[in-house]
């Protein structure tokens, strides 16, 4: 899958997670920078994408995430 | 894992725009309550649930009123994570009519929270604190063989629960709800874990059954996870990944399920439960149409696959009544026609004297409901309402939206297991009286009438998008013609049967007029509901020698638009007049006015009760039903006229 596709599912699925309208999404946006996202929030969030992208992510690989690139960079890596 | 629990089958899916909606929800006409809880009827993941608890809880801190949602505060202690569950368990409880507070307590203070006086669980002021405890939460000693300490160990889990109960029964108000424990799932012997005393599953299974004993007897409420749990599989609902992350105690997918159990559960404690199942009848209770098929032709016998399925349903029926929910029916179908196979036949489980109220008519369910809740002094919202149709399923939750209308899957083999997993009839207690209760309603299928017709019905048609395509007959509809020809009872104006070879040979007559007639509407193709056939009578005339229609479509008007196709058809043919004939049978009562409702004079009646009518197409006035009309394979020459 290529980047422009998963960036417009993911902006979906942020609309779902996030009580925000919307959010812009960006390689460089973190959980800082988006209200609510907190760590069960985001158990939440990695949820609702391994089950919209069919895939499943370790422990590991959702530790190393520092923002949505390399979230991004992730989920083309698994699909 | 099974999509009907997983899924919530018995619940319609979302709309669409579930949150714009709900963005939506302030603006809208009737009151927050009730805009709330409908938006919550329908099956939400947790993602939706997330939101609609958080708006719950927005309007709750504006102090808007969230009426006519019931209040009620539930504190929730655990020894799992339980964070992603309780704006579940809020959006879940909007669906049963409860305007859901949750209190959660700190991770894992199980005790704590139970016995300190000041604790945050007993300062809450909750009605009721639930104890979402699994098996890792208590002291589980295994003791392999051991009968004697295996017994001890059970009896020491059952006493620190009770420590539990009376530390809340000290500090507060609030009702114990205890859950049963899903047992793991990885054996350590194989067929040896449930027997062997001592084991871990062998303790489990004892304590669970010593929770029953226990909460019945301390005035507590059961919920049953170790059934549930079972009923999707344990292993579905273990998940060892969402544990070994961030303690989870099962798995996400679950949540929506689980959360809709515990809603059940506070609307049973606040006495919200389904008292009432109301029935439809054709393709329900049995397979086929009473007024169409006849007692020979539907099927309701034990070793017929279809009416095993329906057989299914009404011994559901049964067991529920027989714990005291009232059943009523809600037919569309001749009263005499709808009671028989209950009198007669002899693969009905179901009897009359099982049925309080029996609504067989022709007017809209609607009204019928309502009226079955009147005659039974019960409101709406305590009924539950089974049709096989979409149709009648959408009309009532569109009109009577306090009743609990499921959702059917197409296989009629899960009609029972789909009611029953609705939880709609859930309850904290039974008691002897619970026994009676059916027939204090002095089963007499009594016939209620009908007052004023319910609002919203025509509205409810127009919404249908309905299409409707007229042409003449031709060889692909020709088989289903022939079977709808020499099937049809009900709706039938001359019961006249004709031959695969006389249907062809109308086809290729051009003095004879043939018309079939196919309905779509928003749930999907009703396929061809009406058959007419006109023959050359007096010049200038047609005789309506056929006029049939499928009982599924009545009372949405659409006889008056097979009108209209019939006179647009004989305005461009030169007709004046069409002749409309009825031959009264034993079995087509309701189309006796069918020629008067459409405007017909009539000029005869014989001594056995035929009819003749007429209608001069110049003074046709037709009523108009708001629908698509499509109309093709009517051939006309240069001079528009019918070739």
């Amino acid at each position: 899958m290529d980047e422009p596709e998963i960036y417009a599912r993911l902006a979906t699925i942020f609309e779902n997670v996030f009580d925000e309208e919307t959010i812009q999404l960006s390689p460089e946006l973190s959980a800082n920078d988006v209200e609510g996202w907190d760590s069960l929030t985001h158990i939440r969030l990695m949820l609702t994408i391994e089950k919209a992208f069919r895939t499943k992510f370790s422990t590991s690989d959702i530790g190393n995430l520092k923002n949505v690139g390399d979230l991004v960079a992730l989920i083309k890596a698994r699909t | 894992m099974n999509p009907l629990y997983v899924e919530l089958q018995w619940l319609p899916r979302a709309a669409a725009n579930f949150s714009q909606r709900l963005k939506d929800l302030p603006n809208s006409q009737g009151p927050l309550g009730t805009e709330i809880q409908s938006l919550a009827r329908s099956f939400l993941d947790l993602n939706q649930l997330t939101k609609l608890a958080k708006f719950i809880d927005r309007a709750r801190n504006a102090h808007k009123s969230l009426e006519p949602l019931t209040p009620f505060r539930l504190a929730v202690i655990s020894n799992s994570t339980v964070d992603l569950i309780v704006p579940a368990l809020v959006g879940s409880a909007a669906r049963r009519g409860i305007a859901l507070e949750v209190i959660q307590s700190s991770y894992d203070q199980v005790a704590q929270e139970a016995l300190i006086p000041d604790s945050k669980v007993n300062t809450s002021n909750a009605d009721a604190v639930l104890f979402a405890l699994d098996y890792r939460a208590l002291p589980l000693r295994i003791s392999l063989g051991d009968r004697e300490a295996s017994s001890a160990t059970v009896q020491g889990v059952i006493e620190y629960l009770d420590v539990l109960r009376k530390g809340i029964e000290e500090n507060s108000k609030a009702v114990c709800i205890f859950q049963t424990l899903a047992p793991p799932v990885e054996p350590i012997f194989g067929n040896l874990d449930g027997t062997l005393p001592g084991t871990l599953r062998n303790l489990i299974d004892c304590i669970n059954r010593e929770l029953n004993d226990f909460v019945i007897g301390s005035g507590c409420v059961l919920l049953d996870v170790a059934a549930l749990a079972g009923t999707v599989g344990l292993a579905d609902w273990h998940n060892p990944h969402l544990w070994n992350l961030a303690k989870f105690p099962f798995s996400d997918e679950l949540i929506p399920l689980y959360s809709d159990h515990v809603a059940r559960t506070l609307a049973a404690i606040r006495g919200k439960s389904g008292k009432v199942l109301v029935l439809d009848l054709d393709n329900t209770l049995w397979s086929g149409v009473i007024g169409d098929d006849g007692m020979e032709g539907i099927q309701v016998a034990q070793g017929d696959s279809r009416g095993e399925a329906h057989l299914a349903v009404q011994r559901l029926a049964l067991d529920l009544r027989q714990r005291g929910i009232v059943l009523a029916v809600s037919s569309k179908n001749t009263d005499a026609v709808a009671r028989e196979p209950f009198l007669k036949h002899p693969d009905m489980l179901l009897k009359l004297d099982h049925i309080a109220v029996f609504q067989a008519n022709w007017e809209d369910k609607a009204t019928n409901i309502k009226a079955i809740a009147e005659e039974l002094s019960l409101g709406l919202d305590t009924l539950v309402f089974l049709d096989d149709n979409p149709m009648e399923r959408g009309l009532i939750r569109e009109l009577l939206p306090q009743v609990a209308v499921p959702e059917l899957p197409d296989d009629p083999a899960y009609y029972a297991r789909t009611l029953a997993a609705g939880g709609y009839f859930e309850t904290v207690a039974f008691v002897t009286e619970d026994l009676k209760r059916a027939g204090l309603y002095q089963d007499n299928a009594k016939r209620t009438s009908l007052q004023k017709q319910v609002g919203g019905v025509d509205a409810y048609l127009a919404s249908l998008d309905m299409t409707i395509s007229f042409s003449p007959f031709n060889a692909t509809g020709r088989a289903r013609i022939v079977q709808l020809i020499n099937k049809s009872n009900q709706y039938n104006l001359t019961t006249r049967r004709y031959t695969d070879p006389e249907i062809a040979a109308a086809e290729n007559d051009p003095s004879v007029f043939t018309l079939q007639t196919r309905l779509s509407d928003l749930f999907g193709d009703n396929g061809m509901i009406s058959v007419v056939i006109c023959r050359p009578g007096a010049p200038g005339t047609w005789e309506i020698d056929t006029w049939l229609m499928s009982c599924r479509v009545l009372g949405r008007k659409v006889e008056h638009m097979v009108l209209r196709e019939i006179v647009d058809q004989a305005r461009a043919a030169d007709i004046a007049e069409l002749v409309g004939i009825y031959k009264p049978t034993e079995r087509n009562r309701i189309v006796a006015d069918h020629y008067p409702k459409l405007g017909f004079a009539r000029t005869f009646e014989g001594a056995l009760g035929e009819t003749r009518w007429s209608l001069l197409v110049d003074e046709a006035k037709l009523e108009n039903v708001p629908m698509r009309i499509l109309s093709e394979g009517f051939r006309r020459d240069e001079a528009n006229q019918r070739v």
